[in-house]
Parts: C-alpha cells; structure tokens; sequence
C-alpha cells in the first residue's frame, strides 16, 4: 500500500487514537503511517456488535418470558458465556447455570449477588432490579 | 515517579512492547525486526479453537512466541514472571520495579482496558502494554496500539492483569535483564527467515502456511450453505477482523514483513531482499483487497455465494503467491549461508 492512500475512515477508533499502517513512500521504502480507520474494517467490527447485541435480545426475550434470571442479560452484555462468567464469580459452571434461573436467583444470597454485580461493574440493586425493555 | 520512556506506537502489542523495552536499554532495533527474527508471519486455521464460538483463524504463531524467538536468537535474557490467583503480589512486584527505574511490559485483557474506543472492547486476553511509572496510585501506560501514552488506575490494572478466560495473563510481567553488548543480527535474521519459510511451506498438517490458507478457501465457499446467511457472515466477518483489526499493521501483518525484508536488504547489504519485499507488499495489498471484498459480502449479510465464492477464490490466489513467495525467499537466504 502507498502511503497516500492509507484510508481515514473515522469509525471504531472514534476519535479517540489513529491506527499505525505500514505503508510505502514515495521511493518505495516502508513508514510507519497513522489511520483513522478503513470502512472495512468498521463493517466487520459492527457486525461482531451486532452478534453481540442479539444475544442480549435473546436473553431479554427469556427474561420476559421468565425462563431466565437478570445475570443473563448481563452476561451476554459482558460478552460473557457460562464458562467465562463461572471464571470470573469464581463459582462452577453449574452453580452459574442455575443462577440464570429466576428461581435460584430469587434466593440467592447478598455476597453472592454482589460478586456478580461486581464482576458487572453494577451495583447489586441495578441487578437485582433489573427489566428489560 | 515516571521514567524517561518514549512511547513508540506500534502495528503490534507484543512486538511494539519488546521492541520499546529494548530501545530503553539502548538496543534500537525496530517492531519488524522483532517481528521478522521471530518468526511473527503465519497461517493457521484452529477449527477446534473456538473464539466467540466461530472458528480461529490466525495470522501469527500463538501469544508470547514471536517474542520468546526473538530474545532467544538475539541473545537477550528476560526475566518473566507469573502470578496464579494472586494479584497483589503481581502489583507489589511490579512497583518495586518500577522502583529500580525499569519499564515493564505487562500482559492484559483488552476487554479491561478502559482508554480503548469502546469497539475495541473485546475478551482478547494476549494483549501487552508497557508500564513505565507509577505516582498517586496511577500508572503510566504505553501502549503500542495507542497513539499517545496513556494511565491506568491500580485497581483497572489489576484487573486487566487478571482478566480471565483464554489465555488468560495471570499477572505475566517481563522486563530485559541482560542484553548482550555485540548484537549478531546477521545469524538472528537467517534463522528468523529459515523458521518462517520451513513453517509456512513444509509443515504436513494441512491446517497451517500455504496449505492452511487452501483449506480455509475450501471451507469459506461452503458456509454460506452449511451456516446460512447470519452466520456465515459472523464467520467472514471474524476472519477479516484477524487480517485488520487492532495490532496487524495491515493484511495480517503481511505490511509489517515486507518492511523488515527492507530492513534485511540494508543489514546484509544486498538489494535483492529490497526486490522480493516488493512482492510481499503485492500479496499484502491482495490481502487489503480480500478484507475489502469480503466487508462488503457480510455486510447486509446477503446468502448470495458469488461474494463467497469471489473471496475463496482470491485465497487461493495468495495459497499461490505467497508459496512462490517463500520458495523464492528461501533460496535467497541459502545463498547468503554459504
């Protein structure tokens, strides 16, 4: 790629840093460049939101119709699965899966509810509270 | 207490990060000749890896190794450190240091990483950074992928430094702790060369090098009929953001390669290293073309094959070229053995 011809396509770095491109001048030797971004790169990354926003649509829907507990909305927030969330609460896979029920969930305990909050970066209220639209 | 550290942006964490260290120790060798001496370039496609449960495809070795080649081949001695479940001693450790004026680079969790754009924000815990101070309970970050130095409070890097899941860091923290005063640059990039030829043409398991970028071909014109629409375009989509997204240079770090063949050219004097980067810039700029082509299949996640089709085909292109490619280059560092 030629240097003049790094694209600047602000998207995902929104404003906040440049991306180094390597790239080569005029007499074909290699620089370091800086790029906004490139359009499709920004394609692929909202498309990679996009399947994360679908899993939160799919735990809301579970949650209204009461198969599933609040920890699930925030779980496919985080980008979490079962694996990833029972790492981080420090609890086993099934423990975790059973959370998800609203059942369990109704009885489980203040410092257990504050882990996940934690892990959520919530407050337990927030959590505990929670509807989805 | 903030050292006197220059923040160099980089195309690469992992390289940036040793590459910047080294330079604080006064041994000025670039992010692609780090890269280059460490084997960095390569294909793999991990069917049984699954990340976001789409299958891994890369375009470098696993974490941690372009930098463990590198150091070993040029002589210089790291000390590393992990910390399992306990990271206050990890903190502890890493400000005293700090305390003895030494950067250090420290591996992360980009999902904690709370000065990236917020779409950068993913579980990819291989990330590296350098940390190269520390007052009021903040530290001074340099990250390669930034384009200015930034900070971390304690508590957020702590919990990047133990972020959990795959490959998760355990607080790993590295700094240099013996650099030879006569770098033998010459052997380091042979080896370098000869390790990323032999990997990308000989290795007989049909998931890596050429044959690797052939197989994944073979599998990208089937998923738009074996996944549907939505996911195979998930899956397209994926594969892009490994060539592109944060910390390849461009084209899956086939820019960044060429660049260190410049600088080989200039090493051992011989302009016929100029001449082949040229051919890898054209396989780098096949690679722009496939991410170009590829966005715009997934995009609107059409199920038309054609968009499939024309991609896998373009793969194949490359499998060609870059094993012509490496069969050239190959040749070229055998003539400078003898």
């Amino acid at each position: 790629m030629e240097k003049d011809k790094v694209p600047q396509d602000e998207g995902i770095t929104g404003g906040v840093t440049r991306e180094v491109q390597y790239a080569v001048d005029k007499d074909g030797k290699y620089v370091k460049t800086f790029s906004k971004g490139w359009e499709p790169k920004n394609i692929v990354n909202e498309l990679a939101w996009e399947d994360i926003q679908e899993q939160v649509d799919e735990a809301d829907e579970k949650i209204k119709a009461g198969k599933a507990s609040p920890i699930m909305h925030f779980m496919a927030k985080n980008q979490m699965n079962v694996t990833l969330l029972a790492d981080y609460v420090e609890l086993s896979k099934w423990k975790v899966k059973r959370h998800l029920k609203p059942k369990a969930f109704k009885k489980l305990k203040s410092e257990q509810l504050d882990k996940y909050a934690k892990v959520f970066n919530i407050s337990v209220n927030e959590l505990v509270n929670f509807k989805p639209e | 207490m903030k050292l006197d550290f220059e923040h160099i942006p980089a195309g690469h964490c992992e390289n940036g990060v040793i590459s910047s260290l080294l330079r604080y120790h006064g041994l000025n060798l670039s992010e692609a000749m780090i890269f280059g001496i460490g084997s960095g370039y390569f294909f793999a496609y991990m069917p049984f890896v699954k990340v976001n449960g789409i299958p891994l495809a890369s375009f470098r070795p696993v974490p941690g190794m372009i930098f463990a080649r590198a150091a070993k081949r040029l002589g210089i001695k790291m000390k590393k450190q992990t910390f399992r479940k306990q990271p206050k001693r990890a903190m502890d450790e890493l400000d005293k240091v700090l305390e003895k004026k030494l950067p250090v680079g420290v591996q992360t969790g980009v999902y904690h990483l709370s000065y990236f754009p917020p779409a950068y924000r993913f579980h990819f815990n291989a990330h590296n950074l350098t940390v190269f101070g520390k007052e009021n309970g903040t530290y001074h970050i340099s990250d390669p992928v930034m384009e200015y130095p930034t900070t971390l409070t304690h508590q957020e890097l702590k919990k990047a430094r133990f972020a959990k899941g795959p490959l998760s860091p355990n607080g790993k923290m590295y700094y240099p702790i013996d650099i030879p005063e006569d770098i033998e640059l010459k052997p380091a990039i042979l080896k370098g060369i000869k390790q990323t030829c032999d990997w990308m043409l000989t290795i007989p398991v049909p998931l890596f090098g050429v044959k690797g970028i052939r197989y994944l071909s073979k599998r990208v014109r089937k998923w738009p009929d074996k996944l549907g629409a939505r996911k195979a375009a998930s899956y397209l989509a994926q594969l892009v953001r490994m060539l592109e997204e944060i910390g390849t240079g461009g084209a899956g770090f086939r820019f960044i390669y060429a660049a260190f063949l410049q600088e080989v050219s200039e090493v051992f004097d011989d302009p016929r290293y100029f001449e082949i980067s040229k051919e890898m810039t054209n396989i780098g700029d096949k690679w722009r073309k496939f991410s170009s082509l590829a966005a715009q299949t997934c995009k609107g996640r059409s199920s038309d094959p054609d968009g499939y089709n024309t991609v896998a085909n373009l793969m194949l292109e490359i499998a060609d070229d870059e094993e012509r490619f490496f069969t050239e280059l190959k040749k070229l560092i055998s003539d400078a053995g003898k």
